[in-house]
């Protein structure tokens, strides 16, 4: 019996790609729809009735939520190649730790970072250097947050890449100048198909929020 | 050998999340070292083991350093293999139980925590969040002893809080959540997991709770608005 698999997505969003990114990394061949999330989907909102949030994967038509709980589900059924976590226990450990500490940390700061002004602005640049610069230490000389090889932690932070042209413009900061390391690290995950194929172009995602900005009265 | 296979938690009495991980080592037999932590008073092993977030539960096992309750019922349920199994074995459930662990966490606990401390205005509101949240919750336990099934899990240890920890915040907060004409499943259970021989021999003393919540209350109370994120 063939599979079904059907993903609910909105392009820009860095937690969709995580899964864009898994799926390609497994060769799984698979439907995507675009959602518009100011006219959600009869689909969406029966499958995901409790947060009504991309993305959503629909597996033989049993629904998967929340992207890293999605990310985990594919590497656990598709086992049979690239596998996306560890398999030693503290090994998995750690990698669950520092890609919550991701999912936690950085989609906020980033968010506040383009859409406040002022002392806001200014608080929440702070926080961002701040936990950017954790993020920089713990992946330190390692090629990878995951070690010699692309992995969890790896896949749940990639995907801000594609939005940081849109907080070096707004936070008016340099990526490169502030985590040479990130950055360095963020090169190698590009030269990976399933990245380089699946994040949008950084000016994409910029014109994308100056659009958002002026239909939530942001400017 | 001994040393090696020393396990050390540091845990705060009070704290739902360090007890989770003490019923999940019982649960599965595992003897261990459990140090009492001041959190009020970080000692310098907490800053050391925890830089990051500071804070408890962490689990030291073969010298590792693990943090974050729910990282660490995974990994005692991945290092311990042996009965009970905490996380379900088929590929969909293990990602419904993580899904609604994190539900529990991030719109439950933070609700009903904070609708026991906040006044006036913010406290309907997070009232009304906290409520919504349980028909949610009530949904998936209807026809089911446990989340787990016919027996204790994963989302059981990750959802315990709400048999022993909610009643004593809403005697706190003089609010009511889990209102049992309401939500019958929820607190049918609750009463379940209380009697869980495991469970009820790993508590702590309510008679201490109410007045810590009390405190606690007073304290976040004082604090300006705003802070709390839901």
């Amino acid at each position: 019996m063939a599979d079904e698999v059907v993903l609910l997505d909105f392009w820009p969003s860095m937690f969709g790609m995580r899964v864009r990114i898994a799926l390609a990394e497994k060769g799984i061949k698979y439907q995507y729809k675009e959602e518009d999330l100011r006219h959600k989907s009869e689909l969406l909102l029966k499958m995901n009735p409790v947060h009504k949030q991309i993305p959503l994967l629909i597996h033989n038509g049993k629904p998967v939520c929340e992207s890293l709980i999605i990310v985990q589900y594919i590497d656990e059924v598709w086992n049979h190649k690239s596998p996306l976590l560890p398999s030693d226990p503290y090994q998995r450990a750690h990698a669950r730790f520092w890609a919550d500490f991701v999912d936690r940390k950085v989609y906020g700061v980033g968010r506040k970072l383009w859409a406040t002004k002022g002392e806001e602005q200014e608080a929440a640049k702070k926080e961002f250097l701040e936990i950017y610069k954790t993020l920089e230490s713990e992946l330190g000389e390692k090629p990878y947050f995951g070690g010699e090889t692309f992995g969890f932690v790896d896949l749940s932070f990639v995907t801000f890449y594609s939005w940081f042209y849109v907080y070096e413009n707004f936070g008016k900061f340099s990526m490169e100048a502030e985590f040479p390391q990130i950055v360095a690290w963020v090169k190698r995950c590009m030269q990976k198909e399933s990245i380089a194929n699946t994040l949008p172009d950084q000016k994409k995602i910029y014109e994308f929020v100056l659009k958002l900005k002026k239909i939530f009265g942001l400017e | 050998m001994a040393s090696e296979d020393t396990v050390k938690l540091l845990g705060f009495w009070a704290s739902p999340f360090s007890r989770r991980v003490e019923w999940a080592l019982k649960l599965k037999g595992v003897d261990y070292e459990y140090v009492e932590e001041d959190i009020f008073n970080k000692s310098s092993l907490l800053l050391e083991l925890n830089p990051v977030h500071k804070k408890v539960p962490v689990l030291v096992h073969h010298q590792k350093v693990i943090s974050e309750s729910y990282v660490i019922l995974e990994y005692i349920d991945e290092t311990w293999k042996q009965s009970p199994l905490l996380l379900p074995q088929d590929p969909h459930e293990r990602a419904k139980a993580r899904f609604w662990a994190r539900f529990g966490e991030e719109k439950l606990l933070l609700a009903s925590s904070g609708a026991m401390w906040s006044l006036g205005e913010e406290k309907e509101r997070l009232l009304k969040l906290a409520i919504e949240a349980m028909e949610k919750i009530e949904e998936e336990i209807k026809g089911k002893e446990f989340f787990g099934g016919e027996s204790i899990g994963y989302l059981d240890v990750a959802l315990g809080w709400i048999s022993y920890w909610l009643p004593v915040w809403e005697e706190v907060g003089s609010i009511q959540i889990l209102d049992p004409l309401t939500f019958p499943a929820t607190t049918s259970w609750a009463k379940n997991f209380l009697n869980h021989p495991i469970i009820k021999d790993n508590l702590p003393p309510r008679q201490k709770m109410i007045p810590y919540f009390h405190e606690r209350s007073k304290f976040f109370s004082s604090l300006p608005p705003g802070w709390i994120k839901i």
